[in-house]
């Protein structure tokens, strides 16, 4: 492996990534707390953690809660979690040809995918930079746990997250990822297709599908 | 076992599988313009569905407009300020806190 040893130490390759990984953490620690908040009555201490460090995908956790609160089982509750994770699909699709080596390792690399990871790995020409992508889930992962584990354990002293805002950072922090992607007219366009095609579908189809299918959008870019 | 924990299995199994579904299948190869350019368009499609579906998205009323919009509009101003994620994602926090706390969204 000569081209391997011919590349800087991973340290050193994942160093750009967790930088950024690292001012997406406050984020996340936030998030995190707010899931933890909410999840603490009807899953107990422990739960929410467990679930922060094996599940690690935001949406989806608040949409398998959401349902478990409304007093739906774990079928509903799976589904729910499952259809906000649906996104990953595309999302993986796009990102694979940019990953070298075996299934298995592509594979285990794939679960470093968080929004804000796969957005900022891509380098805009339908490319994704890996070591950019693990680098900066590193400091994100911990963070969330960490968010979740705090919300659960103090969340009586927090008080309603909906009252401190929280609930308004997902929307702020999207946008934030969002605006330096819009390039040109182009980009605008097909961008604004796909918000609107999923807020058509909000009213109607089950959380997550919206999202799903506003990614068709991008097939826009089948044409010249 | 409880639906807490029959659900928090399922999802981790679930998630991991849809996760490494898009590399397992396609890995290392160039792909042609086209495809390119559909992936390029990717990252901002899904993004803006995502700030669209988290700002008017209501789970029991099909979309509103609420306290989130006014911590987006607070956000959009941040991040026109060039201000740090951290600020951009507090400001917006911030707005729809005030808003709440003023009884007005």
């Amino acid at each position: 492996m000569s081209a391997e040893a011919a590349r800087p130490p991973l340290s050193e390759r994942l160093r750009p990534g967790l930088r950024a990984g690292v001012a997406l953490g406050p984020v996340a620690f936030l998030v995190g707390l707010s899931f933890g908040v909410l999840a603490r009555p009807e899953m107990g201490k422990v739960a929410p953690i467990v679930m922060s460090a094996v599940v690690f995908a935001g949406a989806s956790q608040f949409g398998a809660l959401a349902v478990l609160a409304s007093g739906g089982g774990a079928v509903p509750a799976v589904l729910a979690g499952v259809l906000l994770n649906a996104r990953f699909l595309p999302m993986g699709l796009a990102l694979g040809p940019s990953l070298p080596g075996r299934a298995l390792r592509r594979a285990a690399e794939g679960q470093a995918v968080v929004d804000a990871s796969w957005a900022l790995a891509n380098r805009g020409d339908g490319t994704f930079d890996r070591d950019r992508l693990l680098g900066a889930t590193l400091p994100q992962y911990p963070l969330w746990i960490i968010g979740t584990a705090v919300g659960t354990l103090a969340g009586d002293r927090l008080g309603d997250p909906d009252a401190l805002g929280l609930d308004a950072l997902f929307p702020a922090f999207f946008l934030a990822l969002l605006i330096p992607e819009l390039k040109d007219r182009r980009t605008l366009g097909v961008a604004l297709a796909g918000a609107g095609l999923a807020l058509a579908l909000t009213p109607v189809a089950p959380a997550g599908v919206p999202v799903l299918v506003a990614c068709l959008a991008a097939l826009w870019g089948l044409r010249r | 076992m409880s639906a807490v924990w029959i659900t928090i299995a399922a999802l981790t199994v679930a998630t991991i599988l849809i996760k490494s579904a898009g590399p397992v299948a396609v890995g290392g190869r160039q792909l042609s313009p086209p495809a390119l350019r559909v992936i390029t368009l990717l990252a901002p499609t899904v993004l803006a569905a995502l700030v669209a579906v988290e700002t008017f998205g209501s789970g029991k009323h099909g979309l509103v407009v609420d306290a989130r919009f006014l911590g987006l509009l607070a956000a959009g101003a941040a991040i026109a300020l060039r201000m740090p994620l951290a600020v951009v994602v507090l400001a917006a926090a911030g707005a729809a806190a005030g808003a709440r706390a003023l009884g007005a969204a």
